[in-house]
């Protein structure tokens, strides 16, 4: 028997290769979703991917994808888009990826207000070489490489973007799946750079060490931790304390980049053609 | 129809590669500051617009390189420019160009090194990193200009193989070569060959991106052009999806190599200079070529019967000719900035037939014909 | 395209075992309807009290469940 997945699956490929209770089905089941409501046109759409776990996920989707090296996918994505801005850019990242090896890139992709959908994968940990602390790892959280807990600070993710210059923040988590759905699609109906954090659990190495549970018990986590931004704007720090906001954390209009890119090249030509006509 | 008059021009090797990859039909550059290649990035920045093409300064080498892979998959030709430290970051996304077989050309302006060096002074010491810079067995193409003239042509060519053949290109050039001037007489436009890549037939009911042709070149659609399909770094099987058969791995590795190895007739240019009777060759490319040419004509002029073999592609490396000129020549003198690289290759080639002496500089300053000479006369 | 919006009292709940890697997550979600089977994957044990809020569905990290949408 084969249940009938959305068209937006390759189907075929499947079963994926994540662990059992691995979120990251769930925000690729989010994804798709989104590409749903979107009505997205499956050819004149790239998945740019980088390396990792959530990574992966470029592979079981149905478009032109790309599966590129360790934190480079914003900048594989900037030349795709750049290039061709007609299309429709959508970069799938881990929080090692994309604020680790990556975070030159994502600050920089945020920079310039380039129209891409960003989402990211946040399993706190880095999943596919079995668990180290990533620069999104809680303090004191548990990681092969923080035997005793990790001593770093992590980066606050939507702040990070803000602060570099997307237009578009927001998170969800896997347990929010419908919401973190309309996340993706408001992130995707943005034009700028859209960051769509999305919280994950990695219950085989970063719960199971971290006394978190299984799968199920970290969806539960999910629940009690995340805090609609509505909310969260209402409670003092010291209620928020362990905790985190989701919903859309930010949205502000600016010029995107490929916009004044190809304004840039008409006002170029049109001068060029006037001077050599005088 | 201008006359070449008109189409001579005082020009500097780094201006000759942009002129070079524009008329090689490139619309989209993505580079970083670095000396002594910046001139390639301003004037790109400057000139790419006009033709409708992108120029993007990026944050850094290795977003320069991904760009560039990113925007050949949308279907542009692509370049960055760089030198030695740049070269160095780049190498991660050279070997996934080189792994997904996307076309593009990276220009190496050589300068002084390692690590920061002399930025301003010309070196060779590149040429390893060229051939194994990246991790991994893997096919590559190096193409090292002499002039300002070649600097033009050789863009073009590097464009051509790269499309061609569907991998990284290098174009190897040097500080001295970059930042010279010199009369160049650039073609008519449409005179060089333009080769673009080739695209798959369209309307297959399933389509394999990396199915290789009889070339060994498989035909991968731009992206968004007709077919949905995946490319990753990962060892993949025809259809471009992970594997970790160690037939079709086995298969893979050994197409991107044969793909390159089994077109050196094809890919593979050099000059000859005098060698007919010649008993000591001197083997030389870039700047240093041009010291060397001086040396046969003062050795010449001495009565002593030198030649010069200028390998213009140097990776793949021009075994057969060299090889030849083993079986003539008692020596083979190899002069280079650096401490002896290309040197291991004529040394494999030759398999002991010739005495292999080298001429090695790595102060920042080009050898002189004096020092080759020096050489000559010691023998 | 997805339905949108979830079928009321739907009891066309559709598991697919070779996908179902028995994490546990959809019958944490829904302790009515579904549990475990004896080779640790996902059944429809009650289907009956299926309300069709698709819970399971969106949370099924394996795409192994589908409510109320058509198989062919």
């Amino acid at each position: 028997m084969q249940n009938k997945v959305n068209k937006y699956l390759r189907s075929e490929m499947l079963p994926h290769i994540w662990c059992p209770g691995c979120g990251n089905g769930i925000v690729l089941g989010a994804l798709t979703r989104a590409f749903g409501l979107l009505d997205c046109d499956q050819d004149n759409t790239v998945v740019v991917s980088g390396i990792g776990c959530s990574s992966r996920a470029s592979g079981y989707l149905d478009f032109s994808t790309l599966h590129t090296t360790h934190g480079r996918a914003l900048a594989f994505a900037t030349g795709i888009k750049l290039a061709r801005p007609e299309l429709k850019v959508f970069v799938i990242m881990g929080d090692g990826d994309s604020t680790g090896i990556g975070g030159n890139h994502f600050i920089h992709a945020a920079r310039r207000n380039i129209d891409l959908t960003a989402i990211i994968f946040n399993n706190s940990i880095y999943g596919m070489t079995g668990g180290q602390s990533s620069p999104l790892s809680p303090l004191n959280s548990k990681a092969t490489t923080a035997p005793q807990g990790t001593l770093e600070r992590p980066f606050d993710l939507p702040e990070l973007a803000r602060a570099a210059g997307a237009t578009y923040v927001a998170r969800g988590t896997t347990y929010h799946a419908n919401m973190l759905t309309q996340l993706i699609k408001n992130g995707a109906d943005h034009k700028g750079f859209s960051v769509v954090e999305a919280i994950t659990a990695c219950p085989i190495s970063y719960g199971r060490r971290n006394k978190m549970g299984n799968g199920y018990d970290m969806l539960l986590w999910q629940k009690e931790h995340g805090i609609p931004v509505e909310r969260a704007r209402k409670l003092e720090p010291s209620e928020m304390e362990g905790k985190f906001a989701i919903g859309e954390l930010h949205k502000s209009d600016a010029p995107e980049f490929t916009d004044i890119y190809e304004r840039f090249i008409d006002e170029k030509q049109i001068n060029h053609r006037e001077a050599k006509k005088a | 129809m201008k006359d070449v008059a008109q189409l001579a021009r005082l020009m500097q090797g780094n201006e000759a590669i942009v002129e070079g990859a524009l008329a090689a039909g490139l619309r989209f550059f993505a580079g970083y500051p670095i000396t002594p290649s910046t001139e390639i990035s301003e004037l790109l920045a400057e000139r790419l617009p006009l033709y409708g093409g992108k120029f993007i300064q990026m944050e850094d080498e290795m977003a320069s390189m991904a760009a560039i892979i990113g925007a050949s998959l949308a279907g542009l030709k692509s370049l960055t420019a760089t030198s030695g430290p740049g070269f160095s970051l780049k190498q991660e996304n050279i070997g996934f160009a080189s792994m997904a077989e996307v076309p593009c050309v990276v220009v190496n302006v050589q300068r002084h090194g390692p690590s920061t060096g002399m930025p301003t002074a010309p070196a060779q010491g590149d040429v390893m990193q060229a051939r194994w810079g990246t991790h991994g067995d893997h096919a590559i193409i190096a193409l090292c200009p002499a002039s300002v003239q070649e600097s033009y042509s050789l863009t073009v060519e590097a464009f051509n193989l790269s499309e061609k053949y569907r991998v990284p290109v290098i174009l190897l050039t040097d500080e001295v070569i970059g930042h010279m001037r010199e009369r160049v007489v650039l073609p008519q436009p449409g005179a060089m060959k333009v080769i673009d890549r080739k695209k798959p037939p369209t309307g297959l009911e399933k389509y394999y991106p990396y199915q290789p042709g009889e070339d060994g070149v498989p035909s991968v659609a731009n992206f968004c052009e007709n077919y949905r399909f995946h490319v990753t770094g990962l060892a993949h099987d025809e259809s471009g999806f992970p594997t970790t058969n160690p037939e079709v791995v086995e298969k893979l590795i050994n197409r991107l190599n044969d793909k390159i190895m089994e077109h050196v007739d094809d890919i593979v240019l050099s000059e000859s200079w005098l060698t007919k009777d010649a008993e000591i060759i001197i083997v030389a490319y870039g700047a240093v070529s041009r010291s060397a040419k001086k040396t046969v004509k003062e050795a010449r002029a001495a009565g002593l019967k030198v030649g010069l073999f200028r390998p213009i592609t140097i990776w793949p490396f021009p075994e057969k000719e060299i090889a030849a000129l083993s079986r003539q020549a008692h020596t083979i003198i190899v002069p280079e900035m650096n401490l002896g690289q290309l040197k291991l290759e004529v040394e494999r080639v030759t398999s002991g037939r010739s005495k292999v002496i080298g001429v090695n500089k790595v102060n920042g300053e080009l050898i002189t014909p004096g020092e080759i000479l020096d050489a000559i006369i010691k023998l | 395209m997805l339905e949108t919006t979830p079928p009321r009292n739907s009891k066309n709940i559709q598991i697919n075992k070779s996908w179902c890697k028995g994490c546990g997550i959809c019958t944490g979600l829904c302790t009515k309807v579904l549990a475990m089977d004896g080779g640790g994957k996902a059944i429809a044990a009650n289907p009956s009290l299926c309300t069709g809020c698709r819970l399971c569905e969106t949370h099924c990290p394996d795409f192994a469940i589908s409510i109320g949408v058509d198989v062919n």
